[in-house]
């Protein structure tokens, strides 16, 4: 299957071992989208690689500049300032929730059902427009600067984010009353591609995919960044983990998002939106590993320096790369169909797979 | 991309000990592009002024002593990093002391594990782990240093998770892994000289000839 399948979410190829329709065994092949981003990190500035990262998770590049700023600050022992930190929590919430419909609009065109398409991107619309007016980009923000915020939010800001998540709250009704009850969708989702707690955690799988198989863990509780800690929302989780479960999991998701925002520009904090930092960066000598809650999963960077301006090592672990690798455990068994509802309920991005 | 056009005015809080002298970052063009390394430092005095800050302690806390305890010569050094805890270990006997950290110690997931190359010195590589403990909230990282040719004990029967982040770091570094049960490059195609992520390996520098044969072009730049 692929690389060049319409299910497979870009050029992702899948040998499959079959038994008549069943799977009883597969393997990914992967890489085809490799430009050698960490050779890239090697050869720039910590600035000059900030764009970089966003043409990893190309659907959710908010989270992926937040955990790559938030890195850079850890190494320079600095901290973004209170106001740089709420209005990244507001961006970045709502690239989560950008990126669960993007998820939610293909998992159900995968499926079978076309209409979802269309409602979620009636709303990720907004929330692009959203992120155009910040900073002038709708895919590969760079919305964020290593110490804080380049741009202070504009002027209606806070009631275009506000008028969203109004509005937002009668729209995951719609696609509930699409889906959730929908004899078909649960016919095709439940049961399907089963992963216990114990297999997900031996596999590192992290994000609402592990949340689905009933461990409640997320980073923006277990240790939090940005301005996490200010808000109250709740953690979802599933039972059976199987990818009706991890349908419900991402549905309340886009809820708590919703809520986090909603909190969020109620106060916004005034002062300064950058750290002291120099425009060149040298970090002190050593190493650092900090990792965020991305909308697909723990997203992960380690980077070392060696004191000169260009970082000497930087390793991204990406969420998609291994949450993929229970793919084969979530497959064996099911029908040739699943395969596609498998391979969309991981919600991978091959941008990140391959880097 | 590095020109802010608004300054950033801290409201410093008057703590006396630091004058402007610690102030202006002099505008350096930011064009200070890659090529020329060895010119900005100047630009970067802003950081030296404070007193040293050390970052790196040495690290004794209770899982430490455990470890100390039980393995002995095994753990090589403990430090603390910004506050991020590392053991460095001895490679031979990694595969024992991760099973031991995954069951007595409750590291039960393994997030990342990837290498480093410093290609000066004698044992070039770091292998480096990062672990994740869900009953306690912690993270963990382990480092084995390993030379040029020496095998690193594959962590797959541990926490399944490390096959294919071990296949990258042989396909990127060259490390072989023994124990893997399909170790095999990931990334790139199987065919592929070289192992990219090593730093005599020139960011320019590709497999020419695997290009010519399978693209049907001169060079993929």
């Amino acid at each position: 299957m692929g690389p060049q399948h319409p299910s497979t979410h870009g050029v992702l190829r899948v040998k499959l071992k079959l038994d008549g329709e069943r799977v009883i065994g597969s393997e990914c092949i992967i890489g085809y989208l490799h430009r050698g981003v960490e050779k890239i990190a090697e050869n720039r500035t910590y600035q000059q690689f900030a764009p970089y990262v966003d043409r990893m998770d190309y659907v959710a590049a908010v989270s992926s500049g937040l955990g790559y700023c938030e890195a850079v600050e850890k190494l320079l022992v600095t901290e973004a300032p209170p106001r740089a930190r709420v209005i990244r929590t507001i961006l970045t919430e709502l690239q989560r929730i950008a990126s669960h419909l993007l998820w939610l609009g293909t998992h159900a065109l995968d499926i079978g059902a076309l209409t979802p398409l269309f409602y979620c991107f009636r709303e990720r619309e907004e929330i692009l427009k959203i992120f155009e007016k910040y900073c002038g980009a709708r895919l590969t923000t760079h919305a964020f600067r290593i110490g804080g915020l380049q741009y202070e939010a504009y002027d209606t800001f806070e009631k275009e984010v506000e008028r969203f998540c109004k509005d937002f709250a009668s729209r995951i009704v719609e696609y509930e009353t699409l889906l959730t009850q929908n004899r078909i969708w649960i016919g095709r989702t439940k049961g399907v591609g089963i992963l216990t707690a114990a297999d997900a955690i031996a596999f590192g799988v992290t994000g609402p995919v592990l949340r689905a198989s009933g461990v409640k863990w997320d980073i923006r509780k277990a240790a939090p960044y940005a301005a996490y800690d200010q808000y109250k929302f709740e953690i979802p989780v599933g039972t059976t983990g199987d990818t009706y479960d991890r349908y419900l999991v991402r549905m309340e998701e886009m809820r708590q998002s919703r809520l986090i925002c909603l909190q969020a520009i109620e106060n916004i904090p005034t002062g300064p939106i950058m750290a002291k930092v120099g425009k060149v960066l040298k970090p002190p000598p050593g190493e650092v590993y900090h990792a965020i809650e991305a909308p697909k999963g723990e997203i992960g960077y380690y980077i070392v320096s060696d004191g000169t301006v260009m970082p000497y090592r930087v390793h991204i672990r990406p969420p998609s790369f291994i949450n993929l690798q229970a793919f084969d455990r979530m497959v064996r068994g099911h029908l040739v169909a699943d395969v596609v509802a498998i391979i969309g309920t991981i919600d991978i991005v091959l941008g990140e797979v391959d880097r | 991309m590095a020109d802010e056009p608004k300054e950033p005015k801290p409201p410093q809080v008057p703590t006396g000990d630091k004058p402007a002298s610690s102030a202006p970052p002099v505008s350096t063009p930011p064009a200070a592009v890659a090529s020329t390394p060895a010119a900005p430092p100047k630009a970067a005095a802003p950081a030296p002024p404070k007193p040293p800050v050390v970052l790196q302690t040495p690290l004794d806390n209770d899982l430490v002593k455990r470890f100390r305890a039980k393995f002995g010569a095994a753990l090589l050094e403990a430090i603390e990093d910004r506050k991020q805890a590392i053991l460095t270990l001895e490679r031979a006997r990694l595969a024992e002391l991760a099973l031991y950290l995954r069951d007595e110690e409750k590291f039960d997931m393994l997030s990342d594990l990837t290498a480093v190359d410093w290609p000066k010195r004698e044992k070039r590589f770091d292998v480096i782990l990062n672990l994740y403990s869900f009953p306690k909230n912690e993270r963990l990282r382990l480092k084995v240093y390993a030379a040029d040719a020496e095998e690193v004990p594959s962590v797959v029967s541990v926490w399944p998770t490390a096959n294919w982040q071990e296949r990258e770091v042989f396909d990127m570094f060259g490390i072989i892994f023994s124990g893997h049960p399909d170790l095999k490059r990931i990334l790139l195609p199987d065919e592929w000289q070289g192992y990219p992520l090593r730093k005599d390996y020139d960011i320019l520098q590709q497999d020419t000839a695997w290009v010519r044969e399978n693209l049907g072009i001169e060079s993929g730049q």
